[in-house]
């Protein structure tokens, strides 16, 4: 019977079908349940979590070179990340065939910015395949692998949200086992002195070239002829929505393979149309392409650069057909994500946001949420390892000005093993007048749970060396480090005031485990308001507990919700809060 | 696309959308339709608003729908249900659990939860509220409330040839079998219940 598999789960046995030995990668939303999946097939493909996406491509690429059909997977802005390998990859090929794949989040529903990856795929100058539902998804994989080992290119796999994280049916099939090749050493092939990538600019257009023309008969492509009315070309999850929304003698021409673009089988499919559509989320990518080889067509003008798409929204923009829908009488009020109960970042923040001259530079993770009210307690948030390194900068400029300013460069710990050890490097190389801090949760959170190079487990559920942050601050010459457990606001204000006043280079480990780390303790125990004793402040609300709330000119504590962290207790001027057996 | 139904399941992260929507696919793939169903993971679980969309019929294509589009709204709190309402058809059919939680911002103050949701959506739609929250309490498990509002929209979908307390049966861990069959029973009859 077929199985209803989201499309990362599906990647997952696609790559184990097409014969895959060699994955790995860096969690980020939507693709981390790629290898999540995957590694239930440990005994045939090797898995890992690499400390950044730039390493798990190196490292994909690697094994490629080395004969495995190899995979890595990342987010969209992971593949900023790795970009550096990519494109000399591309210039060098592929020995065993080499997917690399990003997964896009038109939305942003759990993203930095909405680039569309897309663009990756021609500025390398490799070829793109784009799954529209989790059966494709499979499929596309053992097909992309052949199309990367007969063309010697890598492969960007580009999926978005939708695509991952849609459940549909698919039907399964066996492992093809691949044969890895003995090694031959080719330094002309693989060494990229200039010489060699003079030599190799050439191949990457010729092989272009011929991509372009097997994309005009192959069957990532697909014409559905229905009638001569409407032409649609589209690609991805947009060929769902379309084939929603147009009517039902609309012609489609459904493109797998994205770059390069098929022109003669577009030219041929639009002469058959009175009306030709172009159907993508984001950019222009196709239309743009299909428009400079002039081919008239109709698209961003509709549709719109921005956001998700849906059949609806198609048959809003393009027929002019508004949903019929009613308006209730009450309007929601924001919901927006907050810090879990009993998180330990929230004693941080907390502290944080007291400090009247604190800047807080901060990173990409669950304790982006210390930006939120009524924490308020982050300056910025900018990319992967730019919590150290931006606040670096602005101290730079607050030294030169004389400002009162006391800045914190704020990273996770598995953010500090993708890039914030280069940043650590640069404060104290460049005598950067900030206080590094890493929030060690013991895990990489917003993801999910996934192991990190600090946590002492593998992807495989493997022992590992469990890398000491701090060693690596002093090795750096942080003389000075701070281990605190964040959950003790008393503590934790120490700290802070110690590495203020260390006349030596001074940073800061707060240290404790997620409460969702299966490994965690069982909470021991949940706080309780005694509203006799409750002077009906508010103090407990400032420090952003989901479990606390007020209600009749009292403190209440969600007993559901409450973990017994005991952070509301320790900023009661009442003694109004009790921490009490479960 | 007459032949396509559309449900979409809303409420805060951690309350147990994603098994209410198992069981159904479970259910509607047995019987042998084509089905999807869509999800959104990452930051957004962190206590915020969360949505799941199912769809199911001869073929379907999106994933997801916009508004005006679902046959029924299943609300696992009742802000959560004023949030989507406008993803329901005219004559949807809106399944509520009857329970107010604070969000982040009217917990600390910075804003008021608002009065009136359930009331708002019983105006303006077809709606079956129930105290899911209060009879997984009673149960000894305020966990099981999905279950119980699963048993509470079961009828409404409208697919008598399925076997709905067999599917949660098997889709539930063994170990909570029994308690969630319990749940299902009783989140059904609280419907006929609501009904009269």
């Amino acid at each position: 019977m077929k199985q209803l598999l989201s499309g990362n789960e599906a990647i997952a046995r696609g790559l184990y079908e097409a014969g895959a030995e060699f994955a790995s990668a860096y969690p980020g939303t939507p693709s981390t349940e790629v290898l999540e999946n995957l590694v239930q097939y440990k005994d045939d493909i090797y898995c890992e979590w690499a400390p950044n996406e730039k390493v798990a491509t190196e490292v994909a690429y690697g094994a490629s070179m080395a004969g495995a059909r190899s995979f890595c997977t990342m987010k969209m802005v992971g593949a900023n990340v790795a970009a550096d390998p990519l494109f000399t990859a591309a210039y060098q090929g592929v020995t065993g065939g080499f997917i690399f794949m990003s997964a896009d989040d038109p939305s942003m529903h759990s993203s930095q910015n909405e680039q569309d990856n897309r663009h990756y795929a021609r500025h390398a100058k490799i070829a793109m395949v784009e799954p529209s539902d989790s059966q494709e998804c499979k499929d596309f994989v053992k097909m992309a692998y052949e199309l990367s080992e007969k063309f010697d290119t890598p492969v960007l796999y580009r999926v978005t949200t939708r695509i991952d994280h849609s459940k549909s049916l698919v039907e399964l099939g066996e492992r093809e086992e691949h044969t890895i090749e003995p090694y031959e050493k080719n330094a002309r092939k693989n060494v990229c002195t200039p010489a060699n990538a003079y030599m190799n600019h050439p191949i990457v257009e010729q092989r272009i070239k011929k991509l372009a023309e097997y994309g005009n008969d192959c069957p990532f492509n697909k014409v559905e002829m229905n009638g001569t009315k409407i032409g649609v070309i589209t690609a991805g999850i947009s060929y769902q929505y379309a084939k929603e929304a147009f009517p039902e003698d609309t012609s489609f021409l459904k493109l797998g393979l994205t770059y390069p673009l098929p022109i003669k089988l577009i030219k041929e499919f639009a002469d058959k149309v009175d009306e030709l559509y172009v159907i993508e989320e984001l950019d222009p990518f196709m239309e743009d392409q299909i428009k400079a080889a002039g081919i008239e067509c109709k698209g961003k003008e509709l549709t719109d650069e921005k956001y998700e798409l849906n059949a609806q929204l198609l048959e809003e923009r393009i027929f002019g057909k508004t949903p019929d829908t009613k308006e209730v009488a009450v309007k929601a009020v924001m919901r927006p994500p907050a810090l879990c109960p009993g998180c330990p970042h929230r004693g941080f923040f907390y502290t944080m946001s007291k400090g009247k001259n604190y800047v807080v530079t901060a990173d990409i993770g669950c304790y982006t949420l210390g930006c939120a009210q009524p924490l308020n307690a982050i300056d910025s948030v900018l990319c992967m390892g730019g919590g150290f390194t931006v606040g670096m900068g602005m101290s730079k400029v607050f030294e030169r000005t004389g400002a009162d300013k006391k800045v914190f460069g704020v990273v996770g710990d598995s953010t500090f093993f993708h890039s914030g050890m280069t940043g650590l490097a640069e404060i104290a190389y460049n005598k950067g007048n900030v206080i590094p801090v890493v929030l060690d949760n013991r895990i990489t959170g917003m993801t999910g749970q996934q192991e990190n190079p600090g946590s002492g487990y593998t992807l495989e559920e493997d022992a590992a060396s469990m890398i000491k942050i701090e060693d690596i601050m002093k090795a750096c010459g942080f003389v000075n480090v701070f281990t605190v457990d964040p959950q003790d606001l008393k503590a934790m204000q120490e700290a802070v005031d110690g590495a203020l006043a260390s006349e030596e280079p001074a940073a800061i480990v707060a240290r404790r485990e997620c409460r969702l780390l299966k490994r965690a303790e069982k909470p021991d125990g949940i706080c309780k308001v005694d509203s006799d004793k409750c002077i009906g402040c508010k103090m407990c609300l400032k420090v952003g507990c989901p479990a606390v709330s007020f209600k009749e000119g009292k403190s209440v504590i969600d007993t559901t919700q409450c973990v017994g962290c005991t952070v509301c207790m320790q900023v009661c001027p009442a003694d109004a809060i009790k921490k009490e057996a479960r | 696309m007459q032949d396509v139904k559309s449900v979409i399941i809303v409420g805060v992260g951690g309350q147990g959308a994603i098994l209410v929507s198992k069981i159904m696919t479970n259910g509607l793939i047995q019987a042998g339709y084509d089905v999807k169903q869509s999800e959104v993971h990452g930051m957004s679980q962190r206590g915020g608003s969360v949505s799941t969309q199912v769809r199911w019929g001869e073929k379907v294509y999106g994933p997801v729908f916009g508004k005006g589009c679902a046959d029924m709204l299943i609300a696992m709190e009742n802000m959560e249900a004023v949030r989507y309402a406008d993803f329901l058809k005219p004559d949807g059919v809106a399944v509520i659990n009857d329970y107010e939680r604070d969000s982040m911002t009217t917990a600390s103050g910075i804003e008021e939860y608002p009065e009136g949701c359930l009331k708002a959506m019983q105006e303006q739609f077809r709606t079956i509220a129930v105290d899911a929250e209060g009879i997984a309490e009673e149960l000894g498990n305020a966990k099981c409330m999905n279950v119980v509002l699963f048993g509470a929209l079961a009828d409404s979908l409208g697919m008598d040839d399925i076997d709905w307390e067999a599917v949660v049966a098997e889709t539930v861990p063994q170990k909570a079998r029994d308690l969630n069959l319990e749940a299902f029973r009783r989140g059904r009859e609280a419907a006929v219940n609501a009904k009269a």
